[in-house]
C-alpha cells in the first residue's frame, strides 16, 4: 500500500504530535470513505501561516472532499485536522469564523445583487448594519464590481461570478482561505484576473490552501504543492523542488516552413536529449516537442537548430501536464476515479 | 486531543446566542424577501392558486354539487372556502420544501453551512416567508370567497381556522424538507409533492362531501387526514361539530411531526 510513497523522500512528516506544532492548517490521517470509496485515505498534509498550499490531482483524488472537511461541511471517517488552531470536528463555530471558503461552482445566491450577497454574509457573521454595508461596498470596489453593484449576480459573467464569490470568502477577514478549484471552466483572460485576485489576498498575509487540476496554476500562485492521488498524498514539497523531481520543461520548436518540421525533428532527436518522454512531433500545430530536464539542454537543442540553419517563428517552454506530472510520479496517468477504485478495493483485500 | 491554544480568543465562544440568531434570521428573511422583489412572479401562486380554485370549483362543480348539499352554488361556497383555506397550509409546506431544495443545489447552502451560524436560521428565514406568502393567500382567498358569496359569521373561527391549516402544514413541511433535501431539483420536489398530495386531496372532504363516493373510497376519506382538516375548518368557520376533527387534525399533526422531523434534520445534518 504504501510501497510506491516510501520511494519518496518529500513526505510529509508523520511523527508530529498533532496540535503541538500546528501551523495555519494541520492534518493527520484524514480518511474519508463513501461506502467502499476511499475518497481520502490517510492524508497528512500542513500549511505555514501566510503561504499558499497548492493540492494538485486529477478529478476524483479526494481535493475536494479534503477542503469539505477542513471547511466543517463534512465529517471525516478518521484522522484530525486542525486550521488556526481550531479542530474541524469539536470546535466548527470558531472555525467557521475565520475561514473562508470559495467552492468549485461559485457559491452566491444568483437571484440577490452582487452587493445584497455581500451585507447578507456581513450580516451572518454578525457585522453590525453600517460595517456590513462599508464591507460590502469596499470590498465590490476592491474585486472591480462595484458598476455591477445592484445587478442579481445571474447577470453576472463567470469571471465576475468567481470574484464575487471571494469576495464573499473575505468578508469576515479570514485568516485561512479555500480554495477549490477557484479557475476551473474559466477562460484564460478571466482565469489570469482570478489569479491575480488571489495573489493580492496573498500579499495580504492570508494563508491559503488551493485545489487545481493545473500544474500551470499551482506554479502561479502555490509555494508548496501537494499532490494527490485516489485519496493519498504521493509527493509534497517545494513548487522547484517537486518540477525538478518530474523533469522540468518541455520545449516547443516551431519552424517557420511547416515543411522543415520533420527534418527539425530528425535534428532533435540525433541529440539524444530524452527527458521523461521522448521528442514529439505535434504536426497540428507545426510544432516539435522536446522535454528539456536542464538549461544546457534546452542551449543544445537552440545549437542544433542554429546548425542546421533551420529558421523559426516561435520557441517556448511548457510546463509539464498533470498527466506528465502523474506519469513520472506514479507510473501511471491520472486517471478518473471509476477506473481506479475496483483496482484499490482488491489491492485492500489482499492487503489484509 | 490538539491543544487549543486559542481559546483566549473572544471570537472563541462557540455557542450562538439567540439575539444572534434572531439576528442572522432577519438577515435571511431579508435574503428571502429580496428574491420575491427581484422575481415577482415568484408570487403569481400564491395570488392566483385562490382566485383561480375559487372561481373554478364555485363555477363549474358548485351547481350540482349544491343541489346534494340541499343548497345551490351558494351552499357549495361555504362548503369549499373552507376546504381551500385547509390547503393553504400544505402550499407553503410545498414552498418551503422546494426553496430549501433550491439552496442545496445552488451551492449557496455550502456558503451558509461555512458560516458561523445556527443551521436553523436559514429555515426558520424561509418558513417565515413562507409563512407570509400563506397569510397573503389566505386574505385573497377569503376576499375572492366573499365576492363569490361566502358569508363570514364567526371572525375568531375564521382565524382558528388559518392556524390549524398552518399547523398541519407545518407538520407536512418536515415532509417536503426532506424531499427538499434528498431530491435532485425542485421541480421532482414539486412533481412528487404534486403526486402525493392530489390523491390525498380529491380523496377527501376538501372539494365534495364524500357520501356519494364508492364505499372504498369513503372509508378512505375517513382515515384522511386531510378529510379532518376540511371538517375542521369548515366547523370552525360556518359551524357544525368541530372537536372531533379538530383533535384528529393535531393528533395527526403531532404524529406526522414526530416521525417525520428526525428524519428530515437527519437529512439535512448529513447532507453533504
Amino acid at each position: 500500500m504504501s510501497a510506491d510513497i516510501g520511494t519518496l523522500s518529500l513526505m510529509t512528516r508523520n511523527d508530529k504530535d498533532p496540535g503541538v506544532a500546528a501551523g495555519a492548517v494541520s492534518v493527520r490521517g484524514l480518511v474519508k470513505h463513501y461506502g467502499d470509496t476511499k475518497a481520502l485515505d490517510g492524508v497528512d498534509l500542513d500549511v505555514r501561516q501566510g503561504t499558499v498550499m497548492g493540492v494538485l490531482g486529477p478529478n476524483g483524488a479526494g481535493k475536494t472532499t479534503l477542503v469539505r472537511i477542513l471547511s466543517t461541511l463534512l465529517t471525516p471517517t478518521a484522522g484530525h485536522a486542525t486550521v488556526a488552531g481550531y479542530d474541524v470536528i469539536r470546535q466548527p463555530r470558531q472555525l467557521r469564523r475565520v475561514i473562508g471558503l470559495t467552492g468549485q461552482y461559485a457559491s452566491v445566491d444568483e437571484k440577490l445583487p452582487g452587493w445584497e450577497n455581500l451585507y447578507l454574509i456581513g450580516r451572518l457573521l454578525d457585522l453590525p448594519r453600517k460595517e456590513a454595508r462599508a464591507r460590502a461596498d469596499e470590498l465590490l470596489e476592491r474585486f472591480s464590481l462595484t458598476d455591477a453593484a445592484r445587478r442579481p449576480a445571474a447577470t453576472y459573467s463567470g469571471g465576475m461570478r468567481r470574484r464575487l464569490d471571494l469576495a464573499a470568502s473575505m468578508i469576515g477577514r479570514p485568516s485561512v482561505l479555500f480554495l477549490d478549484e477557484p479557475t476551473t471552466g474559466l477562460d484564460p483572460r478571466t482565469r489570469n484576473e482570478v489569479w491575480d485576485e488571489v495573489k493580492r489576498l496573498v500579499g495580504d498575509g492570508v494563508t491559503v490552501l488551493l485545489t487545481t487540476q493545473y500544474m500551470e496554476e499551482a506554479e502561479q500562485l502555490a509555494g508548496e504543492l501537494t499532490v494527490v492521488d485516489r485519496g493519498k498524498v504521493i509527493a509534497s514539497g517545494g513548487i522547484e523542488e517537486l518540477k525538478a523531481k518530474v523533469g522540468g520543461r518541455t520545449l516547443r520548436v516551431r519552424p517557420a516552413d511547416p515543411l522543415q518540421l520533420r527534418p527539425l525533428a530528425a535534428a532533435l532527436d540525433t541529440l539524444g536529449i530524452t527527458g521523461l518522454a521522448t521528442t514529439t512531433v505535434d504536426t497540428e500545430r507545426g510544432a516539435v516537442l522536446v522535454p528539456v530536464l536542464s538549461d544546457e539542454q534546452l542551449t543544445a537543442v537552440v545549437g542544433a537548430v542554429t546548425a542546421r540553419g533551420i529558421t523559426l517563428s516561435s520557441i517556448s517552454t511548457e510546463l509539464p501536464s498533470l498527466d506528465e506530472v502523474f506519469l513520472s510520479l506514479t507510473g501511471h496517468r491520472a486517471s478518473a476515479p471509476q477506473d481506479v477504485v475496483p483496482a484499490e478495493t482488491h489491492e485492500e483485500v489482499v492487503a489484509v | 486531543m490538539s491543544a487549543t491554544t486559542m481559546t483566549t480568543d473572544p471570537r472563541a465562544d462557540a455557542r450562538i446566542p439567540l439575539r444572534a440568531h434572531l439576528r442572522h434570521t432577519g438577515a435571511l428573511v431579508r435574503r428571502n424577501l429580496l428574491w420575491i422583489r427581484q422575481d415577482p412572479e415568484s408570487m403569481f401562486d400564491a395570488v392566483l392558486f385562490p382566485i383561480v380554485f375559487t372561481l373554478l370549483f364555485v363555477y363549474v362543480f358548485g351547481g350540482s354539487i349544491g343541489q346534494s348539499l340541499g343548497g345551490g352554488q351558494d351552499a357549495y361556497v361555504q362548503y369549499i372556502v373552507p376546504g381551500l383555506m385547509a390547503m393553504m397550509g400544505m402550499n407553503m409546506a410545498q414552498g418551503v420544501g422546494t426553496g430549501f431544495n433550491q439552496d442545496f443545489n445552488t451551492g449557496v447552502m455550502d456558503r451558509f453551512r461555512s458560516l458561523p451560524i445556527g443551521r436553523g436560521s436559514v429555515l426558520f428565514a424561509k418558513i417565515s416567508v413562507e409563512m407570509v406568502r400563506m397569510l397573503i393567500a389566505t386574505a385573497i382567498l377569503m376576499v375572492v370567497g366573499v365576492l363569490v358569496g361566502f358569508d363570514i359569521n364567526n371572525w375568531p373561527g375564521l382565524f382558528a381556522a388559518v392556524g390549524l391549516s398552518a399547523v398541519f402544514g407545518s407538520a407536512l413541511m418536515w415532509i417536503f424538507l426532506t424531499l427538499g433535501v434528498v431530491m435532485k431539483n425542485a421541480q421532482s420536489v414539486q412533481a412528487m409533492g404534486f403526486l402525493v398530495l392530489m390523491p390525498l386531496q380529491f380523496g377527501s372532504s376538501i372539494f365534495a362531501p364524500t357520501q356519494s363516493m364508492p364505499g372504498w373510497l369513503e372509508s378512505f376519506t375517513q382515515v384522511n387526514p386531510l378529510s379532518a382538516l376540511a371538517d375542521a375548518a369548515r366547523g370552525l368557520m360556518v359551524g357544525g361539530p368541530v372537536a372531533h376533527d379538530l383533535w384528529m387534525t393535531l393528533a395527526w399533526s403531532v404524529g406526522i411531526t414526530a416521525v417525520m422531523a428526525p428524519v428530515a434534520i437527519h437529512k439535512f445534518r448529513t447532507k453533504s
